[in-house]
């Protein structure tokens, strides 16, 4: 049976996973998707955490499952807005890669 | 879950996750990442968060990368320029990944480990009222998962429900407003 550091580090792979994209692409969506390889890794733990520490009652404990339904909307509602940004970066700059859009570099 | 079916999909939503970085072509990034979130839905059923786990293929690998594939498309990424990489973000992304790997072994060496908990689920029953669904689920020997998030959230969380839908409603104009040609 996997204990539960194995489901930590398993989720703290995956955060340093979503980090490395964040730092090493160009591409702004993939960057994006990125973002959300590193919030479903923190559901993971919240998730591990909820299964593993059962609340009084001997059911998992539901707050740590209410914290991920939470978050999994917000970052719906995030992905939404980010990528619209995203279209009228491309409709004004005609491009989306990171290293040209130049236009804050003193 | 069995250790090896665990391995199973831990690798799965790994090397999706790792393919993601990887692959130069934005679409078989998205396409990637379903399958990392396909792994990541099978842990959570492992854990019995089965309610997590659906809302993971369905909002995630459903709605979310529906529409990241929409913008990619729409955007016509699939010309990617072949410029030659820069070493300094990669330097930058592995030392940064390294040093992270190394803190989260040495961490998580030194916490004391922690084995999955039996749910005794017919002894729970006697915490809600009799005749409910969830005691009956429970006396059944079923987890009623979708139950005890639905309770929890129309009662305890019913503020911070009520405050996310606001939030998506502003997202819903906000993208409105966002899209709209700037004349």
């Amino acid at each position: 049976m996997p204990t539960l550091n194995h489901y930590l580090l398993v989720a703290g792979l995956l955060f340093a996973i979503g980090l490395t994209g964040v730092v090493m692409r160009r591409n702004i969506i993939v960057v994006f998707m990125c973002l959300e390889l590193m919030l479903s890794a923190a559901n993971l733990t919240l998730i591990a955490f909820s299964r593993f520490y059962p609340s009084p009652n001997g059911l998992p404990d539901v707050h740590g499952q209410m914290l991920v339904f939470f978050v999994v909307t917000v970052a719906a509602a995030e992905v939404a807005v980010g990528l619209a940004i995203i279209v009228a970066l491309y409709r004004s700059r005609q491009t989306i890669y990171t290293d040209e859009l130049t236009t804050l570099k003193g | 879950m069995p250790l090896p079916i665990f391995w199973l999909f831990a690798l799965i939503m790994l090397f999706g996750a790792a393919a993601v970085v990887l692959l130069r072509n934005p679409v078989a990034s998205a396409m990637s990442m379903v399958a990392s979130f396909v792994g990541l839905a099978g842990l959570f059923v492992g854990l019995n968060a089965y309610f997590a786990g659906i809302i993971q293929i369905l909002v995630y690998a459903g709605a979310i990368m529906v529409l990241f594939i929409f913008i990619i498309m729409l955007l016509d990424l699939n010309t990617d320029k072949k410029k030659a990489p820069k070493m300094a973000p990669i330097l930058g992304g592995l030392g940064i990944v390294i040093a992270f790997t190394i803190q989260l072994i040495g961490v998580i060496s030194t916490t004391p480990d922690k084995g999955l908990p039996a749910l005794d689920l017919p002894a729970a029953a006697v915490n809600f009222t009799p005749g409910t669904q969830i005691a009956k689920n429970l006396s059944a020997n079923s987890l009623p998962d979708v139950h005890l998030i639905g309770q929890s959230l129309f009662t305890e969380y019913n503020l911070p429900l009520q405050i996310l839908g606001v939030l998506l409603l502003v997202a819903t104009v906000g993208v409105v407003v966002l899209s709209k040609k700037q004349s």
